[in-house]
């Protein structure tokens, strides 16, 4: 495959849940690879409680 | 002095130790000292994974060149701990499916034990992804009371 024919685009996102990047290269309108990670910011939180009697 | 009522941090700790057990029925076998597999599966985006969820399912998980059924190996090498009266508890390592085609849209993650029968953990969701032979990696927060990945406040 000839590198110089593909096109590079990339992308991100930040929001309360996560900050997200994303890398796609296209060959000839074509997608033919993205990639994607994601960084998560929200834990599973549970909340330990006691009842009074 | 005075007495406050409260859980312990300890127990909280405990909880993720299966140190605990109030009842005989369907105990799980903990009396070897060796940890439990978790793995991590995706969902596409018409999948129903929430606070019900129970165990893992192959219903609406993705398929892919790439992906195996029932998701990766979650690593979890560093011991439940606990900071004020928050326990909490991170994988250790991202969490990784390498050289994978998803073409269906998938937004969430389910945390399960594939050694207690797939019992479920937790579910996490993300913004609707797809990847073409490339590489979806989750990356974990810092862990600690604030933002670990699983925490009992």
């Amino acid at each position: 495959m000839d590198e110089s024919l593909l096109e590079k685009r990339e992308g991100s996102l930040d929001n309360d849940n996560e900050t997200t990047t994303w890398v796609e290269y296209w060959l000839e309108g074509e997608l033919v690879h993205r990639s994607v990670h994601v960084q998560l910011k929200r834990a599973v939180v549970s909340f330990g409680e006691t009842a009074e009697f | 002095m005075a007495n406050t009522q409260a859980m312990t941090t300890s127990f909280k700790v405990d909880l993720f130790n299966a140190v605990h057990a109030f009842n005989a029925t369907g105990i799980p076998a903990h009396t070897v000292s060796t940890a439990d597999t978790f793995k991590a599966a995706l969902y596409i985006t018409t999948a129903t994974m929430n606070a019900s969820t129970t165990a893992y399912s192959a219903t609406n998980e993705v398929s892919g060149t790439g992906y195996t059924a029932g998701g990766v190996t979650v690593t979890f090498g560093t011991a439940p701990s606990s900071s004020g009266t928050t326990s909490f508890l991170t994988p250790s390592a991202s969490i990784t499916y390498t050289t994978v085609t998803l073409s269906t849209s998938f937004d969430a993650m389910l945390l399960y034990n594939s050694t207690q029968s797939n019992k479920a953990v937790a579910v996490y969701t993300f913004t609707a992804q797809t990847v073409a032979a490339g590489t979806f990696s989750l990356t974990m927060p810092t862990n600690d009371a604030t933002t670990g990945l699983l925490r009992i406040a």
